[in-house]
């Protein structure tokens, strides 16, 4: 996406709010969900929009989990974490992500594939525990399942190129 | 509601689509027995309808599928049994997808004790209808309460819900009809109706589903409780991972206003109404009222003092009424049937029905309903069906993050919103996770203490030092390095949070702690002055090794461990290689046999 597309992209998200503070929630998943992180310019032109400082959207866009200021993975990985998958070994299946990506929870591999989450109940408790890469789930998932279901991915992202 | 029916036996095929079954595969299997039907199709004698339904219940038993009015319940049907399950419908049922009591496959749900003991008001068209079907609503009496509560005055819709005894069910259980009747009394306007959807306790799931399964019955009451207390704005606060619970939601709405039950006039009555939904940040304390309310107008989702009540002065500086789905969900019921019938059920101080996600170390988890007052030992043992690999039972944790965990001694007490309080834990907002002696609860109590420091917004001292100091103790004390006067610390600091915290998070944090404390006080001693974890959870007091004379030598162990610690040949007892071993359980989980034991770490 060109810079100008970006900012087109900014000012039709904006636009289709009207300026009341109100709004300025749903304005930011918005961008959340199209850029996959909410760019500077971004919040700059809501906070013109809303005629509200802009240390007030960054305070939103830094309280709120599901909005992030940095760049996400291609695939994002969840790992529920909540308490039926828990019991069941989340935490195992984040050391094993940790071997075969390098990273913990909360961050993205440089080349930009991948971000690992650890997020609360995703609400599919029964089939605990869950991994959900996108919008697929893997459940009942085995420590040693791990490292193929990554691999799939890193085929798939490869014949996208 | 199939009343109609003439000759068939079944005239619509139920596929469950709540969003454990379609994690575990509900939308390719009902595109399966649907391109089935077609292919089989000319032998049908009436025009089958494949309807893609909210949760049955039994997500661990997923997908479920059901024939109606025939009342045949396939349980874990995968694609390739559409085949076999479409030609069953004129033939004779597929047993290795039914159901076995003692051995004997059961055809009806009545018949699997999982449902038998239920009792579904909340839940009654959950699993029943299509949720994006207004005219099934409709036809399984949907709005007819509201219809009923158009004909009333205010002070007989709030009347009639005193008289059900409705108890918020969020967890808290303030009286709905009071609540209501203050709202009412302010004469500010606008005023608001508002619905918290925010479900945040990790291991619950029960006002998901019903959003999915059922999105009118929260849209109906609303709809009455909007006419009570004179609001024509109403919002749906809605958690942000909760997608499919928010289309659905979307859909009633639109069909709602297209088919003039929202918007100018209501049914035809001239009372105005406005419903719309706003989304969640992903952020646990905006299940908070004030918090929730801070977040829908746009701000951080921060508490405030109750200095005032929201009832007075919430959303906009406006009387709010803020009621949980599940409390939403029952009106509907109260209003058509009446609210004595729905006091006829539960028990003397907590009246009608409540919903629990079962979960954890339990055999039949998912999502039950029943009357209030039902014991701890019937959920877990009738309906449950017991723990899982029948392993002694421990604890139940209940009420998320701000519950507690209720030891085996309290499974005859009956529950409500009062008993267990009493005694030192609570009833809570549903969620239930079941747990066996492989749990730690010292470990469950860091979980917990950890949680709640990430979602914490930070704006109170007690609470946000409170929980960082707890965290670090329980820390210690998971990894060997416990001291003698930590458990005494962390009740100071729990009861300084309890007292001085601001909101409702704070002051009920301490509680995983608290109770943990009091009923499993012998397992924080063990880690602290053994250095044990009699659970063989916390990996750095933990170490496993195989019992040579349990071990058949099966290699699942070996299967299992990510570490490649197991050796041994098949039929061969195995070995665990103490140096490689990352203590993570994986073995344990897998054997069969009991072979895998824990022991106290010695290097």
């Amino acid at each position: 996406m060109t810079d100008q597309e970006k900012g087109e992209r900014i000012r039709e998200i904006v636009a289709a709010y009207p300026a009341d503070q109100r709004h300025a929630l749903a304005a930011l998943q918005d961008m959340q969900h199209a850029f996959n992180f909410i760019p500077e310019e971004g919040l700059v032109e809501l906070a013109k929009h809303l005629g509200c400082p802009q240390a007030q959207l960054y305070s939103m866009a830094t309280f709120y989990k599901a909005l992030s200021l940095t760049p996400k993975g291609e695939y994002i990985v969840k790992i529920c974490n909540g308490t039926a998958c828990h019991l069941r070994g989340s935490m195992n299946l984040a050391t094993s992500l940790k071997s075969e990506l390098g990273i913990d929870p909360g961050q993205t591999t440089e080349d930009g594939l991948f971000s690992v989450e650890l997020v609360n109940c995703l609400g599919s408790c029964a089939l605990a525990p869950v991994m959900v890469v996108n919008d697929t789930y893997h459940n009942r998932l085995r420590v040693e399942q791990v490292p193929g279901i990554i691999d799939s991915y890193r085929q798939g992202g490869a014949s996208d190129e | 509601m199939n009343s109609a029916n003439t000759t068939a036996t079944t005239d619509r095929i139920l596929v469950c689509c709540g969003t454990g079954c379609i994690a575990n595969g509900a939308l390719e299997v009902a595109e399966a027995i649907e391109q089935q039907i077609a292919e089989q199709g000319s032998s049908a004698t009436v025009q089958l309808k494949v309807c893609r339904t909210g949760c049955s219940g039994e997500c661990e038993a997923g997908p479920v599928v059901r024939f109606m009015p025939r009342d045949l319940m396939y349980y874990r049907v995968r694609p390739k049994d559409a085949q076999a399950i479409v030609a069953s419908l004129e033939g004779a049922p597929v047993e290795k997808l039914m159901h076995k009591v003692d051995g004997k496959a059961v055809e009806h749900m009545a018949d699997n004790p999982f449902y038998a003991l239920q009792h579904k008001i909340v839940l009654a068209n959950v699993g029943v209808i299509d949720p994006l079907s207004l005219d099934e609503y409709r036809a399984a009496g949907g709005y007819e309460g509201l219809a009923r509560a158009l004909k009333m005055t205010p002070e007989q819709i709030i009347d009639e819900v005193d008289k059900s005894g409705l108890r918020g069910k969020g967890g808290a259980g303030f009286p709905t009809g009071r609540k209501w009747r203050t709202a009412a009394g302010y004469d500010v306007f606008p005023k608001y109706i508002v619905c918290n959807g925010d479900e945040g306790d990790p291991g619950a799931f029960m006002d998901g589903s019903t959003m999915e399964g059922c999105p009118h019955a929260v849209l109906e009451g609303m709809a009455i409780g909007a006419l009570a207390i004179g609001a024509e704005e109403g919002i749906l606060y809605i958690r942000d991972e909760y997608a499919l619970a928010r289309d659905h939601i979307q859909h009633a709405i639109d069909d709602a206003y297209a088919a003039g039950i929202l918007g100018e006039s209501v049914m035809g009555s001239g009372h105005r109404l406005d419903l719309s939904i706003v989304r969640g940040g992903g952020a646990f304390v905006c299940g908070e009222s004030t918090a929730l309310m801070a977040s829908i107008e746009g701000r951080v989702g921060e508490p405030r003092a109750k200095y005032i009540r929201s009832v007075q002065r919430g959303l906009f500086d406006h009387p709010t009424v803020l009621n949980n789905v599940e409390t939403l969900a029952s009106i509907p019921a109260i209003l058509r049937d009446g609210g004595s019938a729905y006091a006829q059920i539960g028990t003397d101080s907590s009246k009608g029905t409540k919903v629990f996600a079962m979960v954890g170390k339990v055999k039949h988890t998912g999502l039950v309903e029943v009357p209030m007052g039902t014991t701890l030992r019937t959920l877990v043992y009738d309906i449950g069906g017991g723990i899982i690999g029948d392993r002694p039972f421990k604890a139940i944790q209940t009420g998320g993050p701000s519950g507690g965990c209720i030891p085996e001694s309290l499974l005859d007490l009956p529950v409500d919103f009062d008993t267990l309080t009493e005694y030192g834990a609570m009833m809570g907002s549903g969620g239930m996770i079941v747990m066996d002696d492989c749990s730690c609860m010292v470990e469950v109590a860091r979980y917990y203490v950890d949680f709640l420091c990430e979602e914490s917004c930070g704006k109170c001292t007690p609470c946000r030092e409170g929980l960082r100091q707890m965290r670090s103790i329980l820390t210690d004390i998971c990894e060997g390095r416990g001291k003698p006067g930590d458990i005494e610390l962390l009740e100071r600091i729990g009861h300084t949070m309890e007292d001085a915290s601001l909101c409702a998070l704070g002051k009920t944090a301490p509680n995983p702690v608290l109770s943990t404390i009091r009923f499993f006080r012998e397992e924080y001693e063990a880690h602290i002055s053994n250095k044990e974890c009699p659970a063989g959870v916390c990996a750095a007091l933990t170490q496993f090794a195989i019992e040579a004379d349990a071990c058949t030598g099966c290699g699942m162990c070996t299967k299992a461990c990510p570490a490649g610690a197991i050796s041994g040949d098949r039929k061969e007892a195995h070995m665990i290689d103490p140096a490689k071993c990352i203590a993570c359980g994986s073995c344990r989980e897998a054997c069969r046999f009991g072979a895998v034991l824990t022991t106290r770490r010695t290097a």
